[in-house]
């Protein structure tokens, strides 16, 4: 008995004795940090997402307040951390318009035609290796095994019948999607734009027509009738500027293919 | 006394490596040398840790021994080597930031480097005065330095030669840790004194 009082004192105070001495340590080697540093902190979302270019939060944090970052760079916060962070630092904040990411690409199981009947792993990446650029026909689709899903932080990616789809809502912009699909086709796209052009095929039309039963064939309707000149083909692609779009929704009513559509 | 401190420390250092023939603390051997710079801040980082844990718990197995509780040892040990570490830390991230961060995760990981832990039980267990644990301590940690550096200034060199694809990252710098093991076998038998 006497034994484990004795255990029990013994290591108590050592215990008690290296932790006074450490708790001195920490004093005497505290580093001091910005505390707006730490209030930055504790405003952004803290996804560690990367989208602001930096090497995570903390990273970020350092950056703006050494002065060498804008206060509007986490996408993952958007306009209410920005103006928080802006307020931290005392500048007013600039409203950045808000990006999201988009797949373009409506290549499903049911209208694009496959090359062959892929059986090994069901990752992007492994699928690229075989027979070019993935499973599908048209070398320009999306392979549709969900790279892109596991890399997204804010569940904000789905896969539906092989094409990868963005949740507009729960999307940030971070792109950390866009870094890990292997033939980067996810490209970043403003919030508010109305009409999207779900296809990024550059082939001529009657191999579009092969490949696949919705994409983009070049047949330039959408160019002649834009009420707004938003719309250019190149490349056999319909494009369109979202600074001269106006969203009148015109051009995916006369659109052949029905491959231009409002983002859902 | 100068002899045995002297077969002790060559022993430490080359003979009985403790990465290469006791394999003990592989893991930041592995893991911190990718760079020789690196490489020699963790190196005389454990050192330190080592040699100030040899006098320390030399100290405390004594009166541990005087009170009967030699049961107790390890857990006292590691109280020690977990404190000295976190003071070592502390000094790190005051004075030198930049080696702070990219030792990262290891640094604090030295608490559970199995060649700390196993300097102190190794003199216990060959009954070392306090001299001669200490010069241990010491010299076991100059060892692993020596083994440390070696290993990341190969892995340098590794990033200019030519191999196949799958032997990319891990494997070769597995397969270049047991080469360099191999050659210290060549100091293995060998006695002094």
């Amino acid at each position: 008995m006497m034994n484990i009082i004795y255990a029990v004192a013994v290591l108590g105070i050592m215990g008690a004795a290296w932790g006074a001495i450490l708790a001195f340590a920490a004093k005497v080697f505290a580093v001091e940090v910005d505390p707006r540093e730490e209030a930055i902190i504790g405003c952004l979302a803290g996804a560690n997402c990367g989208g602001c270019g930096y090497p995570g939060c903390s990273g970020y944090a350092a950056a703006v307040v050494a002065g060498e970052a804008p206060t509007d760079r986490c996408v993952a916060g958007g306009a209410e951390t920005a103006a928080k962070v802006a307020e931290i630092m005392g500048v007013s904040a600039g409203a950045g318009e808000k990006m999201i990411a988009f797949v373009p690409c409506s290549g499903s199981l049911d209208v694009a035609e496959l090359k062959f009947n892929y059986t090994g792993e069901k990752t992007c990446q492994a699928a690229m290796s075989y027979g070019g650029k993935g499973t599908k026909v048209c070398s320009f689709s999306c392979i549709g095994y969900g790279d892109c899903m596991k890399a997204c932080k804010f569940g904000a990616m789905k896969v539906e019948n092989g094409v990868a789809k963005v949740d507009r809502e729960k999307c940030v912009g971070c792109m950390a999607c866009a870094e890990a699909c292997p033939k980067d086709i996810i490209v970043k796209v403003p919030y508010a734009q109305n009409e999207l052009v779900a296809c990024r095929s550059n082939d001529k039309g009657p191999a579009v027509i092969k490949s696949c039963k919705v994409g983009c064939i070049g047949c330039m309707k959408c160019a002649k009738e834009c009420p707004a000149d938003a719309i250019t083909v190149t490349n056999f692609l319909a494009k369109i500027d979202p600074a001269k779009c106006v969203g009148c929704g015109h051009c995916e009513t006369v659109c052949p293919r029905h491959i231009i559509k409002p983002q859902d | 006394m100068v002899t045995s401190l002297l077969s002790i420390s060559l022993g430490a250092i080359l003979i009985n490596n403790f990465i290469f023939s006791q394999f003990l603390g592989c893991c930041p051997f592995l893991g911190v040398s990718q760079k020789v710079d690196t490489a020699l801040g963790m190196g005389l980082a454990v050192t330190f840790v080592m040699g100030m844990s040899s006098a320390l718990c030399y100290v405390v197995t004594g009166l541990l021994n005087a009170l009967g509780l030699n049961y107790m040892g390890t857990l006292a040990y590691i109280l020690i080597i977990a404190s000295l570490v976190q003071l070592v830390e502390m000094f790190l991230k005051k004075n030198i930031p930049s080696l702070y961060s990219s030792l990262g995760i290891y640094l604090p990981l030295i608490t559970t480097n199995c060649a700390v832990l196993g300097v102190v039980l190794l003199n216990v267990q060959n009954s070392y005065n306090f001299i001669e644990s200490v010069t241990y301590g010491i010299t076991g940690g100059l060892g692993f330095l020596v083994a440390i550096v070696l290993f990341a200034s190969v892995r340098e060199r590794l990033q200019f030669a030519e191999y196949p694809k799958s032997f990319e990252g891990f494997p070769i710098a597995l397969v270049s840790a047991g080469l360099l093991a191999l050659a210290f076998m060549g100091f293995s038998g060998m006695k002094i004194w």
